[in-house]
C-alpha cells in the first residue's frame, strides 16, 4: 500500500483525537482522545520511518510511549484527586477560576 | 544514525546528569529520613545546583557534541542552563517558607523541582527533536506534579488539572510537527534537517511548513503566547507561588530555548516569511495581557496577564531576528526571571498558612506594615514596568532598538504603547501599598523568613545590578548570539 494511505490514516485519527478533546466534557475521555493524538503521532511515525528506510522514527516511538506512560500516571493521578475533593469529573463543573 | 560507541565526551551531558543524579539523592534522603527538616533538604539541593552551575559553565565555548549529536554543550545552552538553575535555586528559597508552605513538606517537592530543571537544561542543550521533546515532557510533567501540590486545595488541583490537559494536548501537536518533519527531511536531528533544507527547498513539499507550524504551535503553548495562553492565568493562580514563579520564569525561557535552537539553525523561520504572522501574534499577545490585566484583584493573577504580555515583548526581539535582537531576548529572560521571582517571592514572603497575600486589597498599606516587602515589591513592579534604572527597562530598550534597528517601527510603537498601559497596573500595586491606610482588621503577615528574604535580596540586587551596569552581560550574551548564527 502506497505511504498516503497510512498518512491519511494518521491524520484522520488525529484530527478526531483533536476533536474529542474541544468537544467532550468528561476528563477520561478528553484524556483518552490526546491518547488517540498520540497514538496517530506513533502511526505516522512508522510509516514515515519505513518511507524513509531508516530506523529512527521506530525509535521515536517507543519514546512517545513512555512517555505517554508517565502522562497516564500523573493524569490519572490528578483526575482521582479532583474526584475525591468534588466528586466529579466533568470539566465544565471544575470552574473555580474564570477571568 | 552511528551505533558504534566510542568514547563520550561527558562535559555536555554533566548538567543533565548531576541534575538528575541530584533528583534521585533527595529523594532517597526523603525515603531513609522521613522526619528531616526541610531546610536541610533544601541547603542540599542548592548545593547540587551550585555544582551543576560550575558544571554548566564548563561548557562555555565552541560546540561540543555528545550522544550521536543528540546533545551539545555551546555558549547557547550555557547561558540559558545558567538562567534555569538560577531559576530553580531561586524557587526553592522561596519554597522554604516557614509558616505558608506546610504543603511543601516533603522531599518529593525538592526532587520534583530539580526533574523539571533537567528537563529544560535538556531542551536548551538538545540539537535532536528527540531531546528537545524528551526535555519538554520531562519539564511538563514535573510542572503538573508541582502545581497540584497542595492536594487539599481545589484552586491548587484545578490548576494542575487544565495544566496536565491542555499541556498533553499541546504535546501532541509538537508531537506530529516532529513526525512531519522527520518525514520530510528523513531525520529528526537538526543538523541533518538544516542540511536537508540547505540542498532543497524549504517549501518544496508541503510536509515539512506544515510540521514546522506545528511544532511552533506546541512550543507556543508552552510559551503562553496568543491564542494559546488561555491557560496561563488559571495555572499561576491556583499553584502554589513559588511554583507559579517557577513556571512563569524558567519553562518559558525553557520553550524560547528550544524556539530559538530549531528556528535559527534551521532558518526555517525566515524562509516561510512568518514574520508578519508572527508580528500579529506578538502584537495580540502584548495586548491581551496587558489589557485583561487592567482589571485584576488578584495579583497573582495579574502577574499571570502580565506575563503573557512579557513573552509577547520577547517575541519582538525573536522577530527582529538580529544579533542584538537575540542577545536582547537573552537579557530580556534573564532580568524577568528576577523581577518576576521577585514579585512572586513577596507574596510568599507574606503569606501565611490562614492567609494567602495575594489581593490588591490585602498589601494595602503594606509600606507602614512591613517596609522591606514594600520597598522590594516596588522595585519589581517598576521592574516589570520598564522604568529606569532597573533591569526591565534596559531589556526592553534591547529589545526595541533591535525591533527599530530591523525596520519594525510599528512593532515598537504598538511596544511602547502596550508598555504605558502596564504602568497603570504595576503602579496600582505600589500605590496600593504606599498611598493607603491599613485596613482595620488586616490579617497578620507572616514572619521570620530568612530563605525568602534572601531570595528577595538576591533578586532586588539583581534588578538594580543588571539594570545600571548591564554592558557586562549584554556582552555575553552577544558573544553567544554571534556564535550561533
Amino acid at each position: 500500500m502506497p505511504l498516503t494511505y497510512y498518512l491519511v490514516l494518521g491524520a484522520i485519527l488525529f484530527s478526531l483525537g483533536v476533536l474529542g478533546v474541544l468537544t467532550r466534557r468528561n476528563a477520561i475521555i478528553i484524556f483518552l482522545s490526546i491518547e488517540l493524538m498520540l497514538n496517530a503521532v506513533n502511526l505516522t511515525f512508522v510509516a514515515l520511518s519505513n518511507h524513509v528506510q531508516n530506523l529512527d522514527g521506530q525509535v521515536f516511538v517507543f519514546f512517545v510511549m513512555i512517555v505517554a506512560a508517565a502522562e497516564v500516571a500523573v493524569g490519572l493521578a490528578l483526575i482521582v484527586a479532583i474526584f475525591r475533593l468534588k466528586e466529579t469529573v466533568y470539566v465544565d463543573e471544575i470552574n473555580l477560576m474564570k477571568w | 544514525m552511528n551505533t558504534a560507541i566510542g568514547t563520550i565526551d561527558w562535559i555536555p551531558v554533566a548538567p543533565f546528569i548531576a541534575l538528575s543524579v541530584l533528583g534521585f539523592l533527595i529523594m532517597i534522603i526523603g525515603l531513609f529520613f522521613p522526619r528531616i527538616y526541610r531546610e536541610t533538604l533544601g541547603t542540599i539541593t542548592l548545593v547540587g545546583l551550585a555544582v551543576t552551575f560550575f558544571l554548566i559553565l564548563q561548557n562555555w565555548g565552541e560546540p561540543r557534541y555528545a550522544f550521536a549529536n543528540t546533545i551539545v554543550g555551546d555558549k547557547f545552552s550555557t547561558v540559558f542552563n545558567g538562567l534555569f538553575v538560577v531559576g530553580a535555586a531561586l524557587t526553592i528559597l522561596l519554597s522554604l517558607n516557614s509558616q505558608e508552605n506546610r504543603y511543601l513538606l516533603y522531599a518529593d517537592y525538592f526532587t520534583v523541582i530539580v526533574f523539571a530543571t533537567a528537563g529544560m537544561v535538556l531542551m536548551s542543550a538538545g540539537t535532536h527533536l528527540l531531546t528537545i521533546f524528551l526535555g519538554l515532557e520531562t519539564l511538563s510533567i514535573a510542572l503538573y506534579v508541582l502545581a497540584g501540590f497542595r492536594r487539599e486545595n481545589a484552586f491548587s488541583l484545578e490548576s494542575a488539572f487544565k495544566y496536565f490537559l491542555l499541556g498533553a494536548f499541546a504535546s501532541g501537536f509538537l508531537l506530529y510537527g516532529i513526525a512531519l518533519i522527520y518525514g520530510a527531511t528523513g531525520s529528526a536531528d537538526i543538523q541533518e534537517v538544516t542540511r536537508w533544507i540547505q540542498q532543497n527547498s524549504l517549501t518544496g513539499s508541503l510536509m515539512l511548513p506544515i510540521g514546522f507550524l506545528l511544532l511552533f504551535v506546541g512550543l507556543g503553548f508552552k510559551l503562553a503566547i496568543f491564542p494559546f495562553h488561555m491557560w496561563a492565568p488559571d495555572v499561576y493562580q491556583g499553584a502554589p507561588t513559588p511554583i507559579s514563579a517557577f513556571m512563569a520564569t524558567g519553562s518559558k525561557a525553557a520553550a524560547f530555548a528550544a524556539l530559538l535552537r530549531v528556528a535559527l539553525s534551521t532558518q526555517s523561520y525566515t524562509a516561510i516569511a512568518w514574520e508578519q504572522v508572527l508580528w500579529v501574534i506578538a502584537v495580540a499577545t502584548m495586548t491581551i495581557g496587558n489589557i485583561i490585566a487592567l482589571r485584576q484583584d488578584n495579583i497573582k493573577r495579574m502577574l499571570a496577564y502580565s506575563s503573557i504580555a512579557h513573552a509577547g515583548y520577547i517575541l519582538i526581539g525573536f522577530i527582529a531576528n538580529n544579533e542584538l535582537g537575540h542577545s536582547g531576548m537573552l537579557f530580556y529572560l534573564l532580568s524577568y526571571t528576577f523581577m518576576n521571582i521577585g514579585a512572586f517571592g513577596v507574596i510568599s514572603y507574606l503569606s501565611t498558612a490562614e492567609h494567602e497575600f495575594v489581593t490588591l486589597g490585602d498589601v494595602r498599606g503594606l509600606a507602614y506594615r512591613r517596609p522591606f516587602a514594600a520597598i522590594a515589591m516596588a522595585v519589581f513592579m517598576f521592574s516589570l514596568a520598564g522604568i529606569p534604572p532597573t533591569a526591565g527597562f534596559i531589556s526592553k530598550f534591547y529589545i526595541f532598538s533591535a525591533a527599530v534597528k530591523a525596520g519594525y517601527v510599528w512593532l515598537v510603537i504598538l511596544g511602547v504603547i502596550n508598555s504605558m498601559i502596564s504602568l497603570y497596573y504595576y503602579l496600582g500595586v505600589v500605590v496600593q501599598m504606599f498611598m493607603s491606610a491599613v485596613e482595620e482588621k488586616a490579617p497578620a503577615t507572616a514572619t521570620q523568613q530568612p530563605a525568602v528574604a534572601l531570595a528577595l535580596v538576591v533578586s532586588m540586587f539583581a534588578v538594580l545590578g543588571l539594570g545600571i551596569f548591564p554592558s557586562r552581560w549584554l556582552a555575553v550574551f552577544m558573544e553567544m548570539a554571534r556564535s550561533f548564527i
